[in-house]
């Protein structure tokens, strides 16, 4: 026999694991570029785009800021739910954020590949 | 079940009285930074972009960094991807049950701020 309460059918625990999956890949991500930015030290025009023209650093970078931007609406979703109590507003700010994530991740690709 | 759902459960929410344990505080920056990060997205995309584009923008670039204010919330900014990092590997290592007790975890909320703070000032001297 079902013996639970389905209200809500799943629990978030995708999220949950998403969350945390891009967090890690976030910092794996933040620790390389440290390091490549201190031994290469670009500080001229040329030697800056040279570090993200690198064919392995743009394909790192747009998966960090996939990871940024899916991180950044669990984030977000979980404030609104938090704090904003009338559904309709609530519904609202989500599909906003979703709308704003998506063309930030079109931006950060756009400023990628036309390197 | 149904009984202990919906039993009434003393609650205070008033922010004025409630003291803020150490992990509390960590936990709230956690949040208050992840959110000042997310509405700086496109300001960040937007000096990413400028940075990329020609040598005029990059020269545009470091022009906006050198700017009083412009460093002040570039340091703002710079302390909250800090320390969302800092406390996120401390929430990393609490989802594995490393360091739940409250002593341990205690301590692990201050080495956050002990590493965070200085880190920050670290970077705004290297990069500002």
């Amino acid at each position: 026999m079902i013996n639970r309460n389905v209200v809500g059918a799943h629990y978030g625990l995708k999220d949950w694991i998403a969350q945390r999956a891009t967090a890690v890949l976030m910092a794996v991500y933040t620790v390389i570029m440290a390091a490549v930015l201190l031994i290469v030290r670009p500080s001229t025009f040329e030697a800056w785009l040279g570090v993200f023209a690198n064919g392995f650093i743009k394909f790192v970078t747009f998966l960090f800021f996939v990871s940024l931007f899916y991180h950044a609406w669990i984030g977000v979703r979980d404030i609104w739910m938090d704090y904003v109590k009338p559904t309709g507003l609530r519904l609202t700010l989500h599909v906003l954020t979703i709308v704003a994530l998506v063309g930030y991740t079109g931006w950060a690709a756009a400023i990628l590949w036309r390197l | 079940m149904a009984e202990m759902t919906i039993k009434k459960r003393p609650k205070n929410l008033d922010l004025t009285t409630i003291r803020l344990p150490l992990p509390g505080k960590v936990s709230i920056l956690h949040r208050i930074s992840g959110a000042g990060l997310f509405l700086c997205f496109p300001v960040m995309l937007w000096l990413f972009s400028a940075s990329l584009t020609s040598a005029e923008t990059f020269a545009t670039f470091k022009a906006v960094f050198s700017s009083l204010p412009a460093k002040v919330i570039l340091a703002g900014l710079i302390w909250a991807y800090v320390h969302h990092f800092c406390a996120g590997i401390r929430f990393l290592l609490l989802d594995l049950h490393v360091g739940i007790e409250k002593q341990a975890a205690n301590k692990s909320a201050a080495v956050v701020l002990a590493v965070s703070i200085p880190l920050t000032l670290v970077l705004w001297g290297v990069l500002l």
